[in-house]
């Protein structure tokens, strides 16, 4: 069974191949058999053999299996091998499953749409990278994969590439994570002549016994690789890409932006836990730079009409989250919220995708409302979306993760108050636009005409969803609620425990009453602030802040001033320099020397015989006299 | 018979040639540009022939035979060219056809 690895990221590319290279002469139907069932058969290869994985853990805790060698040179052998280890299960396992279920819905939602069979190409050729991804033994072979999501990322943004705001939007996310993936690279080049290999388990097994913990080296390498996380996963400041590229179709939102490749960057840093261990320094920026993009992310979503932005800006924010914990040192409890945010997250995003047909694609929540009763059960799975992603109170599995998170940012040696309280508050600002979106999109009066119900092929995806969120807490209750650590436990042989300074039960029950309690705060004032008009609302929308808020803090201005327009600006001065001259005079001579030629052919007969003549008369002059 | 001498023979062609030339380069009806093609063939043919009678030799008058039949064939040629110029531009100017110069 192990020996079916290969066939996870296999079945997906075979797809896409299909599909890309036939894909105009297949029928629907027939797209829709092969987009959805390749992933959704790489699914059931991946449950089986995470079944496998956790009733009969193999030697090592870790299935390798050697593909082929890329190249082998004295200094630098690069093997491609696929490693599944704890770490990769679960990553594999949302990556398929939720992939297979985004794949359903999508055959719904792009229906009707000309690309439909591109459409699947290029999300099928999209799963495959982030197998190879997930799956990768060696950072070489990683980085294939994280290149490949980054190309699937920007095809699917701009796949309706006849509107040029797409192309932008698409060209914008490439770039901005291109800056990221320069310092990834560089981060590897770094760890290829410290070490003469790629491979990442032996860097892992090798970094501490090379450097020194605090050593400078090791903070550099992991600030590089931090660089490539950062630029991957949203976070500041290289967050601007993730809400344009809500240009790409809803299921892409979904499956890209919201429960896989954005959570690269977290995949990426918990992977290669032993190079951060080693640089405490920048675990710090980590968790601060975490904390800082779960506010300020946080933030702009409160301000924002349109429903998918809002759930942009929200998975920043959670990414931000995720961030933090890897910066205390809580992997497990990063990687746990990565699993319910994949959830939730892709649940929430499929459901507002059913509203937008639902709508004739609007998106803006002021333009919605009242549509509880139209669409109950699109209705009733946001619900359960929103309340996991508010972390309400023991329903949902958005609690136990974000409680985990904020207990051990507190409590771990490298966590502190501050970023405890930093999680609380960002806490408070969840509860409160995710019930800002709940209130303005189902309560109230009706200002959209409803076009048909919710198709099967939707209702499926949201209805399974719905179901896996309620009930992904119980893999991780905490000692307060019967202490059944699964999550964790499964995560021990790849994932180090956090490091505690004070953990006691009465501890956590405090944090959790304090958090829970903000949360409760929050949407009741979400509840007086959006369910009916409110005075408050209407004085501050339009106001100073609520537009800086609605332009994301104003980063894409401050790009645009600071990096983009200078930019611009010297390669407009330098197009004219003195070493170009070089090359336009060529140019100018030859235009010059073709236009006195041209006077010439003036097409006169009578000029032509002069001419004639006169050169007659140079040639006897030459041949007498000369 | 008084013998021409060559020079002068030779100066009469030159000064048909050059009245010919000038005729070809000045005219813009294009009957007396041909009429001016005809007159520096005969100065030439003329030349031929002072330079057989100088050295006695039927070369010349051969070769003015020769020069004949070819203006014979060229105005042929020529004045079906000039019917043809006449339908197209309605104009016996030859500065009117200059539809392939280079256009500024």
């Amino acid at each position: 069974m192990d020996r079916a690895l290969w066939l996870l990221p296999a079945l997906p590319l075979a797809g896409f191949l299909i599909l890309a290279l036939a894909g105009r002469g297949l029928p629907r139907a027939a797209a829709s058999v092969i987009g959805v069932g390749s992933v959704a058969s790489s699914a059931i290869v991946a449950i089986l053999l995470a079944a496998r994985f956790i009733t009969s853990p193999p030697e090592g805790h870790a299935v390798v299996q050697p593909l082929w060698t890329f190249f082998d040179l004295p200094q630098l052998r690069v093997e491609a091998a696929l490693r599944l280890d704890a770490l990769s299960v679960v990553m594999v396992l949302v990556v398929t499953v939720v992939g297979a279920l985004i794949h359903l819905y999508s055959t719904a939602y792009m229906r009707d749409d000309a690309g439909y069979a591109r459409f699947f190409a290029y999300m099928n050729l999209f799963v495959a990278a982030m197998l190879t991804l997930v799956l990768a033994d060696d950072l070489f072979f990683l980085f294939l994969g994280w290149e490949g999501v980054g190309l699937c990322s920007y095809l699917l943004i701009g796949f309706w590439y006849d509107d040029p705001k797409n192309g932008q939007a698409a060209s914008k996310a490439f770039l901005v994570t291109r800056i990221g993936d320069v310092f990834l690279a560089i981060g590897m080049f770094l760890l290829v002549s410290e070490f003469g290999t790629l491979h990442i388990a032996t860097l892992l097994e090798r970094a501490p016994q090379v450097w020194a913990a605090g050593s400078g080296i090791a903070l550099a390498a992991a600030l590089l690789l931090l660089g490539g996380a950062l630029g991957k996963s949203g976070q500041l400041p290289l967050q601007v890409w993730l809400p344009d590229a809500m240009a790409g179709p809803t299921p892409v939102s979904a499956l890209i932006h919201a429960a896989t490749m954005v959570t690269a960057g977290v995949y990426l840093i918990a992977r290669m836990n032993g190079i951060f261990i080693l640089a405490p320094t920048a675990q710090t920026v980590i968790a601060l730079v975490g904390a800082a993009t779960l506010l300020l992310a946080g933030a702009c979503a409160l301000a924002q009409r349109d429903i998918k932005r809002v759930l942009a800006y929200s998975t920043i924010s959670q990414i931000g989250y995720m961030f933090l914990a890897l910066g205390v040192g809580a992997w497990s409890a990063a990687l746990f919220h990565f699993f319910t945010h994949a959830l939730f997250k892709a649940l929430l995003f499929m459901a507002a995708g059913a509203i937008i047909v639902a709508l004739h694609h609007e998106q803006d929540m002021f333009h919605m409302g009242g549509l509880r009763k139209r669409l109950p059960l699109v209705f009733w799975t946001f619900l359960v979306g929103a309340i996991s992603l508010s972390a309400l109170p023991l329903i949902g599995a958005g609690f136990y993760s974000k409680d985990m998170i904020l207990f051990e940012a507190g409590t771990s040696q490298l966590g502190s108050p501050a970023l405890w309280v930093a999680g609380v508050i960002g806490a408070f600002i969840t509860a409160l636009y995710t019930f800002r979106m709940i209130f303005l999109v189902f309560f109230g009066a009706e200002k959209h005409e409803v076009h048909g119900g919710t198709s099967p092929a939707m209702a499926v995806p949201l209805v399974v969803l719905a179901v896996a969120t309620t009930l992904a807490g119980l893999l991780e209750l905490p000692r307060t609620l019967g202490h059944q650590p699964r999550f964790s436990h499964f995560m021990e042989h790849t994932l180090p425990a956090a490091v505690l300074r004070e953990a006691s039960v009465r501890t956590e029950l405090l944090v959790q009453i304090a958090s829970g309690g903000i949360v409760l705060v929050g949407v009741l004032t979400a509840c007086g602030l959006w369910l009916r008009p409110s005075p408050i609302v209407r004085a501050l929308s339009g106001s100073r802040a609520a537009r800086l808020l609605e332009a994301g803090w104003g980063f894409d201005w401050l790009y645009a001033r600071i990096i983009a327009g200078p930019y611009t600006t010297f390669a407009r001065v330098n197009a004219g320099d003195a070493l170009d001259g070089a090359s336009t005079g060529v140019v100018r001579l030859a235009e010059g020397i073709a236009a006195g030629l041209r006077m010439l052919q003036n097409g006169r007969l009578r000029w032509y015989a002069a001419a004639a003549g006169a050169g007659t008369i140079l040639a006897i002059y030459l041949v007498v006299y000369a | 018979m008084a013998i021409i001498p060559l020079e002068d023979g030779l100066l009469l062609a030159t000064a048909l040639f050059v009245l010919g030339f000038a005729g070809l380069v000045v005219r813009r009806n294009i009957i007396y540009v041909l009429m001016s093609v005809e007159i520096m063939l005969n100065a030439a043919g003329l030349a031929f022939v002072v330079a057989g009678s100088r050295w006695g030799q039927p070369d010349g008058q051969i070769m003015f035979l020769v020069i004949l039949t070819m203006a014979a064939a060229e105005v042929a040629v020529g004045l079906a060219l000039v019917l043809r110029f006449y339908r197209q531009f309605q104009t016996l100017d030859v500065d009117a056809a200059d539809t392939m110069r280079e256009r500024a």
